[in-house]
């Protein structure tokens, strides 16, 4: 009997864990892990990588990637991340962070982290609100969003306005890379899974401080149905958070 | 034997740090501490250490609780303002189970406050500023030599109980000078439990102090607090002094207690028979020692550079809090010996006159 010839096309990352997600349907938390994972297991870093996680919906990310974690007070992911690198160096070191996380509460670390140029990898999940919380206003929070705290809809008046991360990142020196993709279609993923390689690669070859920005849907606290808020981000995120590389090495 | 130096507190803390095998340092700049940044600035990277200036408090002790998790001696130092901000990172370090040193070389306050040497933040160090169910070890040098000394000590306890640890201190021993014997320097400590280094050749490791299913976070507290207790038990540290018949006891810790000591020998000159406890683990605090001197004397006397905090501890400790007088010097104001000896013979008989005679 002669073998049959098979080609493996397609295959679950052996950093992912068997572990059914706790995230809401037609959130992109699950393929950012993915994506993630896929980095781990393509620069071979499962059994060096540490991730820092922060504080939201990602913060159970040590259920479903089989890495060492820590957790991190919220918005202190990157200089928990710094601690962990300066003492470590042989580590390959990620934060996962939200919007509210890294573009609020954590600007300072974020900022400073990136500014001293620390060889670590910042994962920043945008989804313009708190997800964890139940729906507040972002710093991401579009004009005219309407969250949970902002009822009427976002006014730059007494709200402020987005805040643009990728962009801030890009120009600061210790800077490596910055890049801004989006998961809200097939073309969107594959490049988003390229950024994620460049910016895993950007602290393998030591280049300096690397951030991929990723806009999400979060249909819950839209209050949209899966494929609605698809629409959205084409709609309304991506033009006021353009999607490229800001900054690469 | 090593070399005996005379050396400045805010050194003496930094060098035992390092003689104690710290190797990370993480601060932010803030009087009257940065003798302490400004000498390890130097000194670590001379032994493969690690000096990072922060951009803040808030990130010093993050990257101290990073360091702590990638299984580096870690420590960061501040002031009150500055430990204000670190609070966040101390409930963290217990919630995880994380050794840490944090040098207080306090500043009076509240607010910006001032300076001048000061003990206000006995309450913050030793009943837990930051949120959450948790101790933090607190020890309280009066000494430059104590300033070397526990700084080992610290890192000690520290390390053996996965619980951050804390030098309570001044601008008098942050500043002052004095003789130091140094101690024969240790390596740092093998690789803990807790560190992550990355998953080979083992299962996932996870530091975290989130607990959300049903009844994790009761047991997470009751670990936590069987250590406070086995800290109880074993690690108290007292200077206790106290002559046969002692009508009056002081009870007085760090700088002020050395002034109270000057107070206390020359009261014994005059013939009172007073007597000093002098707590040197704030927490743990040392109930029994302070309890035993208050039943064997007529009076308690605790003096400390502010308002009334230990004092409260000490009532707790005493079987008969009526009989604990309280002196306090806040705000930078620092204490005589004499203007302390009137107080003792205020309280004893003779009063004013015996310390006029």
């Amino acid at each position: 009997m002669s073998a049959i010839a098979e080609k493996k096309v397609f295959s679950t990352p052996q950093v992912l864990k068997d572990n059914v997600y706790h995230f809401c349907p037609g959130c992109h938390h699950g393929l950012v892990h993915r994506l993630a994972a896929e980095a781990l297991d393509d620069y071979n870093l499962a059994t060096s990588a540490v991730g820092v996680i922060g504080v939201g919906c990602g913060v159970f990310l040590y259920d479903y990637l089989a890495i060492d974690c820590c957790e991190a007070p919220h918005g202190r992911a990157p200089a928990v991340a710094a601690g962990i690198k300066r003492t470590n160096p042989g580590a390959f070191v990620f934060t996962y962070q939200g919007d509210g996380d890294l573009a609020a509460i954590g600007t300072s670390e974020i900022i400073h982290a990136a500014n001293r140029g620390e060889q670590i990898t910042v994962i920043f999940v945008n989804n313009s609100v708190y997800g964890m919380t139940g729906g507040q206003m972002a710093p991401t929070t579009l004009p005219g969003q309407k969250t949970t705290t902002t009822p009427a809809g976002r006014s730059p008046l007494n709200d402020g306005h987005p805040v643009n991360m990728a962009e801030i990142i890009a120009i600061l020196p210790g800077t490596a890379y910055s890049a801004r993709v989006s998961c809200h279609n097939l073309k969107g993923i594959r490049t988003a899974r390229k950024a994620m390689h460049r910016a895993f690669q950007a602290q393998v070859e030591k280049r300096g401080f690397a951030l991929i920005e990723l806009l999400s849907a979060c249909p819950t606290n839209w209050r949209m149905t899966p494929q609605q808020s698809l629409q959205r981000m084409e709609d309304e995120m991506i033009p006021a958070y353009p999607l490229g590389t800001y900054k690469d090495f | 034997m090593a070399e005996k130096q005379l050396m400045q507190g805010n050194v003496a803390v930094a060098k035992g740090a390092i003689d104690a095998g710290c190797r990370y340092y993480f601060g932010y700049p803030i009087t009257p501490q940065n003798d302490i940044p400004e000498y390890l600035s130097a000194a670590l990277p001379a032994v493969g250490g690690v000096f990072v200036q922060a951009e803040s408090e808030l990130a010093s002790i993050n990257m101290v609780l990073g360091a702590s998790a990638a299984g580096g001696l870690a420590m960061t130092s501040s002031s009150g303002p500055g430990i204000s901000l670190m609070q966040e990172g101390l409930s963290y370090l217990a919630g995880s189970e994380l050794p840490a040193v944090v040098v207080n070389i306090t500043r009076s306050g509240p607010g910006l406050g001032g300076i001048a040497p000061t003990q206000g933040d006995y309450n913050q160090a030793t009943k837990g500023g930051g949120h959450g169910d948790y101790r933090l070890i607190v020890l309280a040098p009066n000494s430059v030599q104590e300033m070397y000394d526990l700084a080992g000590e610290a890192f000690r306890l520290s390390y053996s109980y996965r619980n951050p640890a804390m030098i309570l201190a001044d601008a008098i021993l942050g500043q002052m000078k004095e003789p130091v014997q140094l101690s024969i320097p240790v390596d740092p400590p093998g690789e803990g439990s807790w560190v992550l280094s990355g998953a080979k050749n083992r299962k996932p490791r996870l530091v975290k102090s989130l607990f959300l299913k049903d009844g994790e976070m009761t047991v997470h507290n009751l670990k936590l607090k069987e250590k406070y207790d086995q800290l109880k038990a074993k690690e108290v540290k007292v200077e206790v002094d106290c002559p046969p018949n002692c009508s009056l006891v002081l009870v007085s810790f760090g700088s002020c207690s050395r002034i109270v000591r000057t107070a206390v020998d020359r009261a014994r000159k005059r013939g009172y028979p007073v007597g000093l406890v002098r707590p040197i683990t704030l927490y743990p605090f040392p109930e029994a020692a302070v309890r035993e001197a208050a039943e064997n004397a007529d009076r308690v006397l605790v003096v400390e550079m502010n308002t009334g905090q230990m004092v409260d501890d000490v009532k707790l400790a005493c079987g008969n809090p009526g009989n604990v007088s309280f002196k306090g010097y806040p705000g930078g104001s620092v204490p005589t010996p004499e203007e302390i000896e009137a107080e003792i013979y205020g309280i004893l008989e003779g009063g004013l006159q015996a310390c006029q005679q």
